[in-house]
């Protein structure tokens, strides 16, 4: 018999990792990337994989960007497996995004509000047309002459009406660490907006956008969206007070959603919350959609659609998890399969049998 | 390897992982929930059964990873190299010589001794997950020992079909109590799961769960009185050793479809063969 | 209530503004049916609820006598003891037999399915069992192995009583049962359920705004409004000599309809 087991995994393996190592470098005689190119001109990529890899760092975020050949999910993924070895020194304070220096804040419900609206640094009012020139754009691009700026938060004039329903009581418990504890259902609100910051750009896009159209309305509105950067601060016990740590960009999606009131609350409007590390505007509005949408229990509203279901949502919204789980069908599942194939081999036969 | 600890997870993990463990074997069959860290692996490659093997691993050890009952498949050898690498144990592909086995769809078929750990990769833990998907439902399910919908599905299945048509990941009911999935290890494998002297580990890092079958504890196979369990494998004797009870895959040999049937237990399949060019040499 | 299955003392229960339940008594003796009535909104299918454990009063009592003769506070049960209940010595038949069908399981799965959680592990006797009830609800016992979703409402609703009967429960919660149903086929399905509650001496609950449902199938009745049993009797003294103005304009309505 000419059958030989298959052998020479770790050889195959390893050549297979030198082939990759090549196809990621591409052509030799085009200069290789470095990642402060990375870092400084792809930052919106870099963006994403902190938030997705829930760590604050544009050095490590490029590097992935590019081990991963511009692959965010795998991006994400190396940037996750890092942070898991990392140890932890300090819990942060909770961040006053109210006080930070913005570069970008818009609100959708007010024609102008103190502080005015910011547009900054966005694609919104951009013509999508190819700019050919860009390639070749002069080295040196025109000064930006505005200052980032503390701006007041635009919910404070809808608050002192009582119209908006207010900030949720502060609360001394430690929120709870998706990374630390296994998510449990019910999951209260400080899993779930953790679960969504890091959650997939796509899916929350996704879900965002269902509640738009109909498959759980909530009747959203802009209150405020911001970027900039706010400080981050740590109270070691030794010392007995705050210390800033380091800045950093965040972006801050403020949702109004109308609300008819309920046996408990008067009419008002109700709230959905996003944020997230980097400047991404796409991913803090779908993720406050979907917090809104996530807020019916409370609220005694049906949940009926995908985006109310608090465990559908976070049991799916992880695009490292997903990724792993659908690529994993690449595995060998010939065992199974093998089974499979018998249990129908022998269907078939009864089925043959009792025909005849 | 320099940097990381030994067996990669820091040791505040693996005693989190080990409390998890030992919180397993006291209630065999039920799952608990625990810390699953994020690993170098992709989820779906086997990352609850690498944490549970690294929190219990330690220098003496002996590993031997299987994938598909085959010690050279390339997520076997992927697996074994991370451990030789972060760990330094020695790993071994005969089954007896181990003493610790991360698995994935199957049980070895050289029995089991005393001592050892057979490790499971579990992809989704919750037996009834295709039939109920919440799993705030199905922990009440188990809690309240509720396991009506599960024979439901038995019933359908020979009703609809003349028999159970789970081929693998058959459930089976623990010391009585949980319903548990036994991993995607064909049904073929199932008898070998109950009254082990080997203790079983069954770990599901993208699903957070950990549950275990203590030594000597009787699993039973879910099935009718009248239509009692039954293993199946492909009938034949393998090719290469000529075994005739073990688990067969299936090899196409060439583009005419001709086919061949040979050991899923590389292992058990050398050492068959060995035995037998011994005995011929000394005939 | 010496010998009632059961017995409601006090019951109240309000929703914010609204008050779903005041004050209200109840007694059920085995094999009795008692038929609830009112319009929607004057708490019948709360009272239903909350007789049955699925919804807790604020105030009163609901007290269960089990077989072996003991008494219990209904909503002090341990989940898990009354979860067991409701899959044994109670049942519930729901106004769309959707709400309690599995739809992707047959019919034989679906009448089998009490049988098996009870821990009945013999293949043969849960088919067995399985075509005698759909021969009892009048469904052909050749459709054993058909989903549910290719029978007509009616015998969706006769698949339902078939699966909640198979364990011979002795107490049967009914919500608005012929609901939604055209009349021909309500009649017949009205006539089934007093032949079988009848031959089978189940006790019922039964809630409906059904005047003539309650006639046919009910011993005793109560009258609901805003939360409130105004009216209470045996049910052939209520109809033909209502003395609460309420119930002599919903007698009075069914006989200009």
């Amino acid at each position: 018999m000419a059958y030989v087991a298959v052998k020479g995994g770790e050889r195959a393996i390893d050549a297979a990792h030198a082939w990759l190592a090549a196809e990621r470098r591409g052509d030799p005689a085009v200069p290789a990337l470095t990642t402060a190119q990375i870092a400084e001109q792809l930052g919106r990529a870099v963006d994403r994989v902190m938030a997705e890899g829930s760590l604050y760092d544009r050095e490590l975020a490029a590097l992935a960007i590019q081990q991963a050949q511009g692959d965010l999910i795998e991006a994400a993924f190396l940037l996750r497996a890092y942070r898991t070895t990392l140890p932890r020194f300090a819990y942060g304070r909770p961040v006053d995004t109210a006080a930070m220096l913005a570069i970008r804040r818009v609100s959708a419900i007010f024609k102008d509000l103190p502080g005015g609206q910011v547009l900054g640094p966005t694609y919104d009012y951009t013509h999508r047309l190819l700019d050919f020139a860009l390639p070749d754009a002069p080295a040196a691009p025109a000064e930006v002459d505005a200052e980032p700026q503390p701006l007041a938060p635009a919910f404070g004039i809808l608050g002192q009406e009582g119209l908006v329903e207010p900030d949720e009581a502060k609360s001394d418990d430690a929120p709870g660490d998706l990374t630390r504890d296994p998510l449990a259902f019910p999951a209260a609100r400080d899993v779930r907006l953790q679960a969504l910051a890091r959650g997939d750009e796509g899916f929350l896009l996704a879900l965002g956008y269902l509640t738009q159209r109909g498959y759980g309305n909530n009747h959203p509105f802009v209150g405020e969206l911001r970027v900039g950067e706010a400080s981050v601060e740590i109270e070691p016990p030794e010392l007995g007070f705050a210390i800033d740590i380091g800045d950093v960009v965040l972006t801050e999606c403020q949702m109004v959603n109308q609300f008819t009131g309920s046996r408990t609350a008067p009419p008002q409007f109700t709230r959905g919350y996003g944020l997230c590390f980097g400047h991404s505007e796409r991913r803090v509005m779908g993720m406050a959609l979907v917090d809104r949408a996530m807020r019916g229990a409370e609220l005694g509203e049906p949940a009926e659609a995908p985006a109310q279901d608090v465990e559908f949502v976070l049991s799916h919204c992880d695009n490292v998890e997903a990724t792993g789980f659908v690529e994993h069908l690449k595995l060998p599942h010939y065992v199974d399969f093998q089974s499979e194939l018998e249990t129908v081999r022998r269907m078939r036969a009864d089925a043959e049998g009792t025909s005849k | 390897m320099s940097g990381y600890n030994f067996a990669y997870l820091d040791e505040q993990t693996k005693r989190m992982i080990r409390r998890a463990i030992l919180k397993a074997v006291a209630i065999p069959g039920h799952q608990i929930p625990f810390g699953s860290r994020e690993m170098p692996l992709p989820y779906g490659w086997g990352t609850g059964g690498i944490q549970v093997t690294a929190s219990i691993l330690g220098p003496p050890d002996v590993l031997k990873v299987i994938d598909q009952g085959a010690d050279d498949t390339t997520n076997a050898v992927s697996i074994r190299r991370f451990f030789a690498r972060t760990a330094g144990v020695a790993t071994t592909t005969r089954t007896v010589d181990a003493t610790i086995i991360q698995t994935r769809h199957r049980i070895p078929e050289t029995p089991l001794h005393e001592g050892q750990i057979l490790v499971y990769q579990v992809p989704l833990p919750e037996p009834m997950a295709r039939l109920e998907p919440s799993r705030a439902e199905t922990t009440r399910m188990h809690g309240l020992q509720e396991y009506g919908l599960m024979h439901v599905k038995l019933y359908e299945d020979i009703a609809r079909y003349g028999r159970v048509a789970n081929s693998y990941d058959f459930p089976v009911m623990v010391n009585g109590r949980y319903l548990m999935s036994p991993s995607p290890i064909p049904a073929f494998d199932n008898p070998k799961l109950h009254m082990s002297p080997a203790l079983q580990l069954f770990g599901a890092g993208r699903e957070k769960r950990i549950y275990a079958v203590p030594p000597y504890t009787a699993v039973r196979s879910l099935d009718f009185d009248d239509h009692p369990f039954r293993a199946g494998r492909a009938p034949g004797i393998c090719a290469l050793c000529g075994a005739d009870d073990s688990y067969l895959d299936e090899v196409v040999t060439d583009d005419q479809g001709t086919r061949m049937f040979v050991c899923s237990d590389t292992d058990y399949c050398n050492e068959r063969a060995a035995a037998a060019a011994i005995q011929g040499n000394a005939a | 209530m010496s010998d009632a299955l059961l017995s409601a003392r006090g019951l109240g229960l309000t929703f914010g503004p609204i008050t779903a339940l005041d004050e209200v008594h109840a007694d059920l003796w085995p094999g009795e049916v008692l038929a609830v009535v009112g319009e929607s909104g004057s708490g019948k299918t709360t009272l239903l609820n909350v007789l049955s454990g699925r919804m807790a009063p604020d105030a009163g009592t609901v007290w269960y006598r089990d077989p072996a003769r003991h008494l219990h506070d209904l909503h002090a049960m341990p989940a898990p003891q009354l979860r067991a209940l409701h899959r044994s010595d109670w049942g519930f038949v729901h106004q769309n037999p959707r709400d309690s069908l599995r739809m992707r399981v047959s019919a034989g799965g679906n009448v089998g399915e009490r049988l098996m959680a009870q821990g009945i592990r013999h293949y043969g006797d849960i088919r067995a069992a399985a075509q005698d009830w759909l021969a009892q609800v009048e469904i052909d016992p050749a459709r054993i192995d058909d989903l549910p979703h290719t029978f007509s409402g009616g015998m969706l609703q006769r698949l339902q009583i078939a699966r909640t009967l198979v364990t011979h429960p002795r107490l049967v919660f009914m919500d608005e049962p012929t609901g939604g149903l055209d009349v021909s086929v309500q009649a017949r399905l009205l006539d089934l359920i007093r032949t079988l509650v009848t031959r089978l001496g189940i006790a019922v609950v039964l809630v409906t705004h059904d005047i003539a449902v309650a006639r046919l199938l009910a011993g005793r009745l109560l009258v609901m409004q805003g939360g409130r049993v105004i009216e209470s009797g045996l049910t052939d003294q209520v109809l033909d000599d209502p003395q609460h103005p309420y119930t002599q304009l919903l007698v009075s309505s069914v006989l200009s309809a």
